[in-house]
Formats: structure tokens, sequence, C-alpha cells
């Protein structure tokens, strides 16, 4: 038995200063939870390729004297089979228990955790929250994940429930492949523009969608003259973010209440880089176009646009393959997932400003400890829509 | 202490219709429990191995030991051996059909006829 095999504990986890404390117990849920999903994909995941090659396309070829043209057909054929459909209801509780588990941890301590975040949050100009602001409908139309009040539900008006839950989670349904800040692909972003720009510095980075700020502290530490905005429209997770990077050190990092599909409070070409990370799945038809339009103005000439995400469904890629990577999207409610992977996102980001001839994809793998962490797998043993390796589609705004 | 009924709200439904997987809300819902005392079984066995590497590092231990034990590696990799192998030994049911999807096999009982009769 391999090392990497075994997922590192729940332990290992860094405890920053907002970080809900686990019980002996509690850990021991996640440390359940982190080998279950990693048995779930790893080791039976490739069952329900099986179950199609054996049963399901034969079936469906016998019924219908043709191949399956889009991943749609082949998930209607699949949920007919009995060995998917019991690994996608163990899959289903495992997310649902995740987010017991966090949100029992977290709720039994959320007076000590409110507390320490107004300690750290109090009179900073640093956060900026805005009540106006309302829950756009791509938000609030299912509880995104499976995560009871999604990003903006309180249990009391004020708390960092949904941001403390989110994050104390993460771990768990990534088996540890983010490393131990969850941060792996903030660190990934690091490593790869210090390769790709040696020396550069960005002036203003605008990082749209971010949620607890895991994916943009990494930048804020890395460049400590850059002047750094994160934004979001849930201001649970945005008090508990703003409070986790203040605890992180990342002082040059403003979190302020905002829709992204309005960036008129930034003048044109304000900012030297904008980005979402795993954000775009999580929009909608219209405001998916909106957000990079507005990036694209709100950026400078020469500026850079980035938007990790899983990759994108294309001609190229098989349609068991967009299937499989669509479960999340019917199976624990995410429902633009599916959309938004079909996207021709170079289209999309061409549409808003953006030549073809200034833009790029590149695959990131999440940056972690590799002496405590998994490199993330990839390819047949990978959890889909879940795994620590991703493409980013960016562009190099031209100068004029 | 918080007013909140934490247990409660712990256990709060995510909007959006779930979907139905196994055709039938009781197997639905005997899975989930299933699951959970599954879980549950994890977390003992994790604590009765806590108390045990803490018994024969110190003797003797206290609640409050148990919940600040962090395993080092070593402890920590068999722990997660522990772990892995105990989900396999649960889960052996559904990998043996996964296996059992990749050959063409005849009841016994027609190898059986075919032995008798050859």
């Amino acid at each position: 038995m391999k090392r990497e095999d075994v997922p590192p504990p729940y332990t290992a986890v860094t405890r920053h200063e907002v970080f809900p404390t686990p019980t002996h117990d509690e850990a021991a849920r996640f440390n359940f939870l982190t080998a279950f999903n990693k048995y779930l994909s790893g080791v039976i995941g490739p069952g329900n390729k099986l179950a199609y090659e054996k049963r399901v396309l034969p079936a469906f070829r016998a019924e219908h004297r043709r191949d399956p043209k889009d991943r749609f057909e082949i998930r209607h054929a699949m949920n007919k089979d009995p060995w998917h459909r019991f690994w996608s209801a163990c899959k289903r509780n495992s997310m649902e228990m995740r987010q017991q588990n966090g949100r029992s941890m977290v709720l039994r301590q959320l007076d000590a955790l409110d507390a320490k975040a107004r300690q750290l949050n109090a009179d900073r100009p640093t956060l900026q929250l805005d009540p106006s602001v309302a829950t756009p409908r791509y938000q609030n139309a299912v509880d995104i994940h499976c995560m009871p009040g999604s990003y903006h539900g309180e249990e009391r008006p004020g708390d960092v429930s949904a941001g403390a839950n989110y994050d104390c989670g993460i771990f768990a349904t990534t088996a540890g492949g983010l490393g131990a800040l969850s941060d792996g692909g903030g660190q990934a972003l690091v490593e790869w523009i210090k390769r790709e720009r040696p020396g550069w510095t960005p002036k203003r980075i605008l990082d749209v969608g971010c949620t607890i700020g895991h994916n943009i502290v990494p930048l804020a530490l890395a460049f400590p003259d850059t002047e750094i905005i994160a934004i979001d429209t849930a201001a649970p997770v945005l008090r508990y973010g703003h409070a986790r990077a203040q605890a992180l050190g990342a002082k040059n990092l403003k979190f302020i209440q905002m829709n992204a599909e309005d960036l008129s409070r930034f003048p044109d070409g304000h900012f030297d880089w904008v980005q979402t990370t795993m954000f775009l799945h999580e929009l909608s038809g219209k405001a998916l176009p909106q957000i990079i339009r507005e990036g694209v103005r709100v950026l400078a000439p020469g500026g850079l646009m980035l938007h990790l995400e899983q990759p994108q469904y294309s001609d190229e890629m098989p349609l068991y393959e967009q299937f499989i990577r669509d479960w999340d999207a019917f199976n624990n409610n995410e429902p633009f997932w599916s959309a938004m992977h079909a996207m021709d996102l170079k289209q999309v980001i061409e549409a808003a400003g953006l030549p073809r001839s200034s833009q790029f994809v590149t695959g990131v793998r999440a940056v972690v400890d590799p002496t405590v962490f998994p490199v993330a797998a990839s390819g047949e043993k990978e959890d889909h829509g879940r795994a620590a390796v991703w493409n980013a589609y960016g562009a190099w705004k031209p100068q004029s | 202490m918080s007013d909140i009924d934490y247990i409660l709200r712990a256990g709060a439904r995510a909007k959006g219709k779930r979907p139905d997987f196994l055709g039938d809300p009781s197997s639905e819902r005997m899975l989930s429990i299933l699951l959970a005392v599954v879980g549950e079984v994890s977390v003992l066995k994790e604590r009765l191995d806590t108390v045990e590497r803490l018994l024969d590092a110190k003797g003797t231990i206290s609640r409050a030991d148990i919940d600040k034990y962090q395993p080092d590696r070593d402890a920590a990799y068999q722990r997660g051996l522990m772990t892995k192998e105990y989900i396999a030994r649960v889960m052996r049911g559904v990998q043996q059909e996964m296996e059992a999807m990749q050959t063409d096999e005849k009841p016994v009982a027609d190898i059986s006829v075919d032995l008798r009769d050859n």
C-alpha cells in the first residue's frame, strides 16, 4: 500500500483563528467522509463506466439503433441502471453527511466563531458590506452543492456560519487535495504567474465571486504591495473570509459585497488582473457573459483575465466523460454546471472584447505540500467535478 | 451558550428537490440511516484507536487528551489505512457487483448440470 493511497487526517488542516475547532469525533467523521469519497470515486467510480459499456450502451443501441447523441441521453439511460443509481445514492448521502457534520461542528461553537470574526472585522475599512445587494436568482434557486442556506444563509443576523461551514468541509470533499488551507488553487495561480511573468507585480487585482477568499489570499500574500479587491454577493462568506484573511496576515485584501454584473463603481481599465476561480459554473446564461464583459471593461490594457474552472466540454471529450462530469449538476445542486461547461468560453471572452489571438488555455494543478497532502489524481480515478486539476481560461488584454 | 438548536439546525435540508435514486422512498431513507451508522462505527473505531495509542504512550488518559490528540505521520497513515480497510469491508457487496459486470457468468445451477453430465 502506497502512502498516497491513504488520505491525510483531518488534523492536518490548518486551524487559523476563525476555523472551527473539531472534537475528536467531528474530525473522525470528516476522516470517514474523506476516505468514503475517495472510495466512491477511485475504487468503485469506474463501475459506472463498466455499467455503461457492458449493458447501458448495448441496450440503448438495441432500442434506438444508434449511439447516444449527447450527454443527456446517456444520463437518462444511466439513471435506469441499478448500479449507477446505487452509486449515486451513496455519493449524494456523502455530500449530505458532509453538510450535517460541518454545520453541527460550526453551529455548536457559533458564539465563539462570531465573536472572533467580530474582533477581526471591527472597524476595518477592508470589509465593506452593502445590505442593498440582493441575492441573485442563480444563487437562490437551490442551495448550491447541497449546502443548506447556500453562501448567503444566516442562522442569525450577522453570523459567519455559512463561511465557516464551507471552509471546514472542503478538505473532506476534495480528500485533502487542496492542502492545509484548502487554497491549492490560489497557490497554483501564484506558482503559475511567477513562472509566466517573472518579476511582474500587478498594481490591482479583482477577484470575482471570492466566497471565503481561499483562492485570493495566496495572491495577496505573494504580492503584498498589490491592492486586491475580492467581491461576492453573499455577506456571510465575506464576513468569514475577511476575518480569515486578516488572521492569515493578508492585509492588502479588501472584501466588498457587490454583484459583478455591474462593476460601475470601478472605472475602465482600473485593474491589471481580473479573475474568477471555480465561480463561472454558479452563474446563469445571462449573468456569465455580462460578468465577463464587465471584467474586460475594468481590465487595463496589457492586463490579465483568468478564469479557473473544470475543463469545458468539447467535441473531443467523449460523451461518457461529459455525462460523468455532469453528475453534480443534477445530483448535487449545481444547476448551471452542465450548461456552463458546454459554453464556448473562448467565444464569450472574444465577444466581451478580448480577441482570440490574446487568449490562452492552460492546465493548472493544485499546489499542496506533497509530504502531507495527495497530489491530485486525473483520468479514470479523479473525482469528477471536485478534482484539484483545472483549466485556466485566460487572456492578456491587447495594449490598444 | 448559543440559543441556536445546533443539533436540529445541523440537519437542515438543502433547498432543491432531491433526486429519486432508488425508486422507493423507504430504500432512500434506509440507505441514509445505514450510511450514517457506517460513518459512526468508523468514528468509534478511530476513537478506540486514539484511546489505545494514548494509553500505550502515557498509561492514563483524560477526555481532553482524546480531543487534543493529533496523530503523527505514521499513526495517521495506519489510521487512514484502518478506515480504508473498514470501508472496503462495508462496501464489499457493491464492489463485487461491479466486478461481476466484467464477466458474463452462467448460473451455478447450469454449471452443476454441466458437471453432472460431462
